[in-house]
């Protein structure tokens, strides 16, 4: 009977084992010139019907690898920029650009279709190493029935965040490890100062606002407005969230709600914009230059809206009624070039870790 | 020669344990080695069956030299005193054991267990549970899980060590008539001396890690080789003494020794049948100690005025009570000069 | 011994070295001076001292909730005994995003202890403590209890019979005795609290930061690779240091025991002091374990009809390239192969390592097996990264990688559940085997194995449980794109909209079951044979 056990296993450990080397996906990929290989972070998605209609296009076979949250991913490119696992990469954001193009991470090629992205997107224009793919806008979200309860105007601005009536209400995430708590950051950065950002987050810090760790504690815990707050019996009606947050809510509403049952404070807003390239030694160029090319699609732009709860950068793409009426990009957003931000992100993480966290 | 021991030497530490030990058993023969613990016996058993590497010396079976032969090639058995017996497995399985290594068949496995659980008194016990038996019943598998795969050696360390006295004396009988039967060539190890005497055609005493005296179990008995050998028989009667003529001077007086014996100093033993008993004044004179009942006899302590103690044995009738004062008079057939 | 030394090498030092010294080494010029300028920096000292306290604490809270534990599902006999040991296992595997919400249901506000006593826990120290507890229970309840149901009473009985108090006699005669498998639990638990990571960033929120976190921040997000080499060396000292003092102090006492069956020894609890501590048991598993996991359940189930649980059928065509419900095939089918390879290399390790003539540096090896569970899972996965991406070895987009991680924390379990029960096995057994004609290997087939099968099961189910959580290096591992259940778990987490918070909820309890399940159907496997123990 020891044995029966024992074949058992052997086999089945033989069969998956035979499986690994005979299944697609377990291929190196890019080095058969019949596939192209995208590496991302976990958040890339599309439709199966748009990329098979891609697939058979191109002749290229997808593969995706995903590589953690946006910061890990790049992180591992630089690291093995010299033999990559990929022949594109997707998800560099403003916030990390400069530290992807100072390492050599891409090679230049401009997209075709490039000319038909809005020019507020555009950067790089001289090597054309990145192109842009979407955006968002990380801005405080306000949960409606809580300020509708309590007759409170929501906040509009940064500089509302600090005034009395809305103490104890805010939940933010921590600059050092979250991509929207850092958004938020740069956005007080950029609208006060280099130096003044500083004495808003002490303003901010005695105005009771509250740091965990990540989007998805603050977002399902913390925030009233979600499905998660309120089971969990939440007691903050404003988060440091997206823009797109609120179409959500009414998408994935259940059950499905009349109207968005959270809003944006736009004046709160900070632009964040996701790039992709040809990563450098990439060994099938060829296919990545034709990924690249349908990244900028219309047939893809218009996707990535209820797949990854972006907004397309591409001129004349379609946007879906719910983002157009509960979650609307803000029109003037704080931005910040991705060379300043390089420069002083590490600083400014370390002062406001001390300022707001100790 | 079915084993052959030549300068076989084994070291703990820097404490020889068996110490260039010479030893031969032929086939069909069983031997017992006798000594006390701590005189490397054990070990002897285990560099024979392969699980003690020797430091010195050679091991042959069958004439071949085994060094570098795993144990489990060695073709031969072994039953250690706790029996070791596999707790997950029945009595049957116990016993198949053997077997099954060596590639039996299965009709060949249950009729093999069938016969040999037979062969040791167990018939029938062959889905017993092991936990579930008495520590006869154990032994007795354990037994017939080391004859199994017919080893060409048996060995045994300390088979007879856990039992009651009345089944340890009808169990020696029976494995000399199996043994005998089976014609089984067995090395048994004991610090039991009727046991070994009962079981074994020849003895082999062991002291320190080196052979005291090996020989027959009624040679050995006659003439121990040493005080030794004396005393771990049992003998206390134990005495310096000259030996001139017939006769040897010691401090029990003059004790008559036999024809042949060496002249000069040397020790002496009086076995307690040799001692005899006579009227308080003839002889040495001397008070009796203690006595102690011994079953079939009564061993008397003698106490003689200035001399070391002296053991007899009495007949129950005879036996006289402590405190009497008797006469000692010495038997030279019973008489032995040691070294 | 071969094998799973290559394997250590192969698929752990050579990553680690080679991380490190990208790390260290600028420019081709090795930076050791780093070291001192990192170690010297105050706050990092004192994210050390955090880590090492909160480790020894959350190990010594775990051993004293949990050993009564061990000794009720060890010795007795209750009705759902095995169900209730599977459950107590699951907080292993859920990913630690689901714990923090399960956790805060009870420790945080409107929870349990905020209900009755208006008190809560959440971003205080005790949060990340009896987090911890919830995690590490069954690591105590299996490896200490697996051993102590095969000690013999009589032992114990013999003392008590010589005038030991029953006190007494536990102490002097069943202590030492488990010692071996205590020790070798509480190592286990104080490799992971020390290397705790999505825990303390949940439960403590961002003002408590581990090594681990740390070590994640350096290399993850400021990409400061020499700090985060720097950090990695100080950790792997440390935990050297921790794996130094225990093979020292515990391994010496490693004696052969007399083991029996563990179905012989549990019997139904007798007297008022035996069922006050099952009554006592029982609500702790109940309060602590299985009531964060009822919280998931519940929320899953808020939406009438398991609308939830429907929901996770319909292939939308977008949110996910592979629906839901295979992910839990992916998850399976990786946590099979991971168990297969973590129980084979274990295994062989294990055997290795209770040979007779085991020398010095085998024995060595005992101690280093144990360092991918003390290593930053961090450095470990960007490691491969850097190590494996020459052919043959290639292997960062294949997806036996991540099993190959897995099995990584996979295989010190399994080592150290079978070593002490091996180490008890009474060497003159196999010695009367080999005479009787058994081949070594055949030896430990027919008497090791038989004694350890128990033993090789629990570890198994370890195994299996750590790689449907997910454990260690394969959350820094790329993969390609067939989510396992925690990675789809996190995913829908990420979106906001109730029905993908349902969602989540439904998957974790989905997640739940199947280990759950799985774990059983481990325990019954043993109890399947007539005539043998």
């Amino acid at each position: 009977m020891h044995t029966k056990t024992f074949v058992a296993a052997a086999v089945g450990l033989g069969l998956i084992t035979l499986s690994a080397c005979g299944s697609s996906s377990g291929s190196e990929g890019s080095g058969n010139s019949k596939s192209v290989t995208l590496v991302s972070h976990d958040s890339w998605a599309v439709s199966k019907s748009v990329l098979a209609d891609f697939e058979k296009k191109s002749g290229y076979k997808v593969n995706v690898l995903k590589d953690g949250d946006a910061g890990q991913a790049v992180n591992k490119a630089i690291l093995t920029k010299d033999n990559p696992q990929g022949d594109v990469f997707f998800g560099v954001d403003n916030t990390l650009l400069s530290r992807a193009l100072d390492n050599g991470l891409f090679q230049s090629y401009e997209a075709k279709g490039s000319d038909l992205i809005l020019p507020e997107y555009r950067v790089d224009q001289a090597k054309h190493r990145v192109t842009p793919i979407d955006s968002g806008d990380i801005c405080v979200n306000y949960d409606k029935a809580y300020f509708s309860k309590h007759k409170l105007t929501p906040p509009a601005s940064f500089d509302d965040l600090v005034k009395p009536e809305y103490k104890n209400l805010l939940v933010t995430e921590n600059a050092a490890t979250s991509s929207p708590g850092l958004g938020f950051l740069l956005g007080s950065a950029a609208k006060y100062g280099d130096a003044g950002w500083q004495g808003y987050w002490e303003k901010l810090k005695a105005n009771g606002v509250k740091v965990v760790d990540g989007w998805e504690q603050a977002y399902n815990e913390e925030f009233s407005g979600s499905a998660g707050g309120k089971k969990a019996k939440a007691d903050r009606p404003l988060v440091v969230s997206y823009a797109s947050s609120p179409p959500a809510e009414v998408i994935y509403g259940d059950p499905k709600p009349k109207t968005a049952p959270t809003g944006v404070s736009y004046g709160t807003c900070f632009r964040q914009v996701e790039y992709a390239g040809l990563l450098s030694n990439a060994k099938n160029s060829k296919g990545g230059k034709a990924l690249l090319d349908f990244l900028v699609t219309k047939e893809f732009q218009d996707d990535m809206p209820l797949n990854m709860f972006v907004y397309p950068v591409r001129e004349g793409a379609q946007v879906p009624p719910e983002f157009v009426k509960y979650g609307p990009q803000a029109k003037d957003p704080e931005t910040m070039a991705p060379a300043k931000i390089a420069d002083n992100r590490d600083q400014w993480v370390k002062s406001w870790t001390s300022l707001v966290l100790k | 020669m079915l084993l052959s021991l030549e300068d076989a030497t084994v070291r703990f530490g820097g404490r020889a344990v068996l110490d260039t030990v010479g030893l031969d058993v032929a086939e069909h023969e069983i031997v017992c080695v006798l000594g006390p613990s701590g005189s490397g016996k054990s070990t002897l058993l285990r560099a024979v069956a392969g699980l003690q590497p020797l430091d010195a010396g050679r091991v042959l079976l069958d004439g071949r030299d085994q060094a570098g032969v795993p144990a489990h090639k060695r073709g031969v058995g072994l039953m250690f005193q706790d029996h070791q017996l596999f707790p997950q497995r029945d009595v049957g399985g116990n016993v198949a054991f053997g077997l099954r290594m060596h590639g039996a068949s299965r009709p060949q496995q249950e009729q093999c267990v069938r016969e040999l659980l037979d062969l040791v008194g167990l018939p029938g016990a062959a889905r017993r549970a092991v936990a579930a038996l008495s520590g006869g019943e154990q032994q007795r598998v354990a037994l017939a899980r080391a004859l199994a795969p017919r080893p060409r050696l048996l060995m045994l360390d300390e088979p007879l060590g856990q039992l009651d006295r009345s089944l340890r004396e009808r169990l020696v009988v029976e494995l000399r008539e199996l043994f005998g039967r089976l014609g089984t060539t067995v090395l048994a190890v004991t610090h039991d001396q009727g046991e070994a005497f009962a079981l074994a055609d020849r003895v082999v005493v062991m002291r320190d890690g080196r052979i005291a005296q090996s020989g027959t179990p009624l040679e050995v008995w006659q003439r121990p080789a040493d005080e030794f050998v004396a005393r771990f028989l049992g003998f206390d009667n134990v005495v310096e003494g000259t030996v001139a003529g017939q006769a040897a001077d010691t401090p029990w007086g003059k004790l008559p020794v036999p024809e042949d014996a060496a002249q000069g100093t040397h020790t002496l033993l009086v076995r307690p049948a040799g001692v005899r008993l006579v009227p308080a004044d003839e002889g040495l004179r001397c008070t009796v100690a203690a006595r102690t009942f011994k079953g079939t006899h009564v061993a008397v302590q003698l106490q003689p005025q200035e001399a070391p103690r002296l053991e007899a044995a009495c007949a129950l009738r005879e036996a006289p009570e402590v405190g009497d004062e008797v006469g000692v008079e010495f038997d030279a057939a019973e008489t032995v000069v040691l070294d | 011994m071969v094998v799973p030394v290559a394997f250590f090498a192969l698929f752990f030092a050579w990553p680690v070295a080679a991380i490190v010294a990208r790390g260290l080494k600028v420019d081709g010029a090795w930076q050791f001076g780093r070291i001192a300028d990192v170690v010297a920096q105050s706050d990092i000292r004192h994210v050390l001292w955090f880590t090492t306290w909160q480790a020894l604490a959350s190990t010594a809270l775990t051993l004293l909730i949990a050993l009564p534990g061990a000794y009720v599902f060890a010795r007795l006999d209750f009705p759902g005994k095995q169900v209730l040991r599977a459950v107590v296992t699951v907080p292993f595997v859920l990913p630690t995003v689901v714990v923090g919400t399960a956790f805060l249901a009870l420790v945080g506000r409107g929870g349990l202890l905020d209900e009755l006593w208006g008190v809560r826990l959440d971003t205080t120290v005790w949060a990340i403590l009896l987090a911890h507890v919830f995690f590490n229970y069954a690591v105590v309840v299996r490896t200490v209890g697996g051993l102590w149901g095969q000690l013999d009473p009589g032992q114990e009985e013999a003392a008590r019979m010589l005038g030991a108090s029953r006190w007494a006699a536990w102490r002097k005669v069943t202590l030492p005795a488990l010692a071996p498998a205590v020790a070798a639990a509480a190592l286990m638990v104080f490799l992971f609290t020390f290397t705790s990571f999505g825990v303390v960033q949940i439960l403590g929120g961002p003002t408590f930061a581990t090594l681990e976190v740390e070590i994640y921040r350096q290399t993850s997000e400021i990409f400061d690779l020499s700090t985060a080499a720097v950090l990695t060396i100080v950790q792997f000292v440390a935990v050297g240091a921790i794996l130094a003092v225990h093979a020292r102090t515990v391994r010496r006492r490693e004696t052969a025991l007399r083991l029996v069956d563990a179905s012989v020894t549990a019997r139904r609890p007798r007297g008022a002091r035996e069922w006050g501590l099952l009554a006592g048991v029982l609500a702790t598993v109940l309060v602590l374990l299985v009531l964060p996991l009822a919280v998931l359940v519940q929320r899953s189930l808020d939406a009438p009809g398991f609308g939830y649980y429907r929901a996770l059928t319909r292939d939308d065509g977008g949110t996910f390239l592979v629906p839901p419900i295979e992910a839990i095939g992916n998850s399976l089918q990786y946590a099979v192969a991971a168990t297969a390879i973590a129980v084979v290399i274990g295994g062989l390790a294990a055997a290795a390592l209770t040979r007779r003539d085991a020398g010095r540096l085998v024995r060595g090896f005992d101690a280093l097996l144990m360092l991918p569970l003390g290593v930053s899972a961090v450095t470990v996965g960007f490691g491969f990264l850097i190590a494996l991406d020459e052919p043959p070895l290639d292997l960062r987009s294949s997806w036996i990688l991540v099993p190959l991680a897995q099995a990584l924390v996979g295989v010190p379990f399994v080592v150290r559940t079978m070593l002490p029960v091996l180490r008890a096995v009474d060497g003159r057994l196999r010695e009367s085997a080999a005479v009787l004609g058994a081949s070594p290997w055949r030896v430990w087939r027919e008497v090791d194995l038989p004694m350890v099968r128990r033993a090789l099961l629990v570890a198994a189910g370890f195994a299996f449980a750590v790689s449907l959580g997910e454990f260690g290096a394969t959350v820094f591992i790329a993969r390609p794109d067939n989510p396992t259940l925690p990675v789809a778990v996190a995913r829908l987490l990420g979106r906001p909209g109730a029905l993908n918070y349902g969602q989540a909820m439904a998957l974790s309890t989905i997640l739940m079951v199947v280990c759950a399940v799985a774990l059983l159907v481990l325990e019954r496997l043993r109890t399947d044979r007539t005539g043998e123990f």
